[in-house]
């Protein structure tokens, strides 16, 4: 479990370096996309247009901050639920995406996506949105205005904290966690990552 | 007759969905400070310490705790000899809801319907539940609650024969599917009994109970915490990442059932759970 320190783009060899476990601090920009900026995104990807932003070596943290007070860069802005963007990420990985930023359990197609294209899934702590807002130092939309919340921003961030949790040669840092902490007679075991991941 | 202006409502509601977003109650307070000292892992301690220092943040800067500033519920405890003045009731409590998501600049995070999918942009509508109760007050109780828990919530039918044991595997069941994904540690709220939409509304209004307050019945608190200590032998721990507290309260609420039904809800919340309430 290693402290790594990243400032982005991120590269193929840098991601290697990421061992699920690990606490990655990421500086450099991260762009916003949830829900509704995917489906637009991998929509516009088959209709054979660019994406709005330069996915090589991108970090993507799927959050939807709240609207900024006046004098603040940015709201409150931790993750939300990653797995409603399955769907899509594996097109995202495809495009050069290097890492994704959320909170929660990931589906297998999405799971073997990292492995495949060399990526890793980071999350950072779910509900503590003012906090994470602090290591936001710029923050500008840059595609899909009308969707609010949801638009995807081009964000300056500091350090911004994540551990990760799917490296990009299989390790599964929920399963390994829960393995350590679950009872023996509990009535639910942690779910084993597929094997081949 | 005691006459109460629905404006009053209004205002209340706004200034309820902002409080409740900016400062976390004691209640819930008390109940991560307790998991401080239960909790054995020590990536599990970090995030309860990230947790306490978010909230404490958001309390000193009065900015949301969570970026996801939730749908606002609304429960009414309407006294019977009160009498609304002033125009539609449901009108003003979506008012005082868009009133207090914009000036608190909370997140608009509600649709004008399912599939079609368009963000009304005031947060509205609000989930308005309206209790008829004894007397000549107006309780207004508000919830903001995160989509993320909401969508790990889960109700089944089961049949009679599944009895207690059926109850609690499937309780426990919706707990570990849950996860990271709904922001451990939980308030984990559990409707059973009535009938598949009560048995939701169980689950809901259970969550309404400070957190950690028993059930009345020692039968059901003993039941509660044998829930609490099935869940917490999980590992899941805060925020997935494994640990001992997976959650902070088991609240069980129960009612009389048709003979051939068992409905069991599960509803689920988040450690942030944002609540407020006020007496008009």
């Amino acid at each position: 479990m290693a402290k790594v320190y990243l400032t982005t783009p991120i590269t193929d060899a840098q991601v290697r370096e990421i061992k699920a476990g690990d606490e990655v601090y990421i500086t450099g920009t991260i762009y916003t996309a949830r829900d509704a900026a995917h489906r637009r995104m991998v929509e516009e990807l088959a209709a054979g247009k660019p994406l709005p932003i330069d996915a090589q070596g991108a970090v993507i943290y799927y959050v939807g901050p709240t609207p900024p007070k006046p004098g603040q860069v940015i709201g409150s802005a931790g993750p939300t639920t990653s797995y409603r963007m399955d769907k899509y990420t594996p097109d995202m990985l495809k495009q050069g995406v290097k890492a994704v930023i959320g909170k929660g359990y990931r589906g297998d197609e999405v799971k073997s996506g990292f492995v495949q294209y060399g990526a890793v899934y980071l999350v950072s702590t779910g509900g503590a949105g003012a906090l994470l807002a602090k290591t936001i130092e710029a923050a500008e939309v840059v595609a899909y205005e009308d969707l609010g919340a949801e638009a995807v921003r081009r964000l300056t961030v500091k350090e911004f904290p994540t551990v990760c949790i799917h490296d990009a040669t299989g390790g599964d840092q929920y399963f390994a966690g829960q393995s350590q902490w679950v009872k023996p007679d509990a009535m639910v075991k942690p779910k084993k990552p597929e094997a081949g991941e | 007759m005691r006459e109460i202006h629905v404006d009053q409502v209004a205002e209340t509601v706004a200034r309820l969905v902002q409080e409740a977003n900016f400062k976390l109650e004691d209640d819930v307070v008390g109940a991560i400070n307790r998991a401080m000292n239960l909790e054995e892992a020590p990536v599990g301690q970090a995030i309860l310490l990230q947790i306490q220092d978010n909230y404490t943040l958001a309390g000193t800067e009065r900015v949301p705790m969570c970026q996801d500033t939730g749908v606002a519920l609304v429960f009414l405890e309407l006294g019977q000899e009160v009498h609304l003045t002033g125009g539609d009731l449901t009108d003003a409590i979506n008012r005082g809801v868009a009133k207090g998501y914009t000036e608190g600049y909370l997140r608009m995070s509600m649709l004008n319907d399912p599939i079609k999918r368009v963000n009304t942009k005031n947060n509205t509508p609000a989930m308005v539940y309206i209790d008829v109760v004894p007397g000549d007050q107006l309780k207004v109780k508000v919830d903001c609650k995160g989509g993320g828990s909401e969508n790990m919530s889960q109700l089944k039918m089961l049949p009679p024969s599944a009895g207690w044991e059926g109850a609690k595997r499937f309780i426990v069941e919706a707990v570990a599917n849950a996860g990271p994904n709904a922001c451990p540690p939980l308030i984990v709220g559990v409707g059973i009994g009535g009938n598949f939409d009560k048995s939701a509304l169980l689950a809901k209004k259970s969550l309404l109970r400070h957190v950690g307050d028993p059930n009345p019945d020692p039968e059901w608190e003993a039941r509660e915490q044998e829930l609490l200590a099935e869940i917490n032998k999980l590992g899941v721990g805060p925020m997935g990442l494994g640990g001992t507290v997976t959650a902070l309260a088991v609240h069980v609420e129960v009612m009389g059932c048709h003979i051939t039904a068992l409905p069991v809800a599960v509803n689920i919340e988040c450690h942030s759970h944002r609540h407020k309430e006020a007496v008009l």
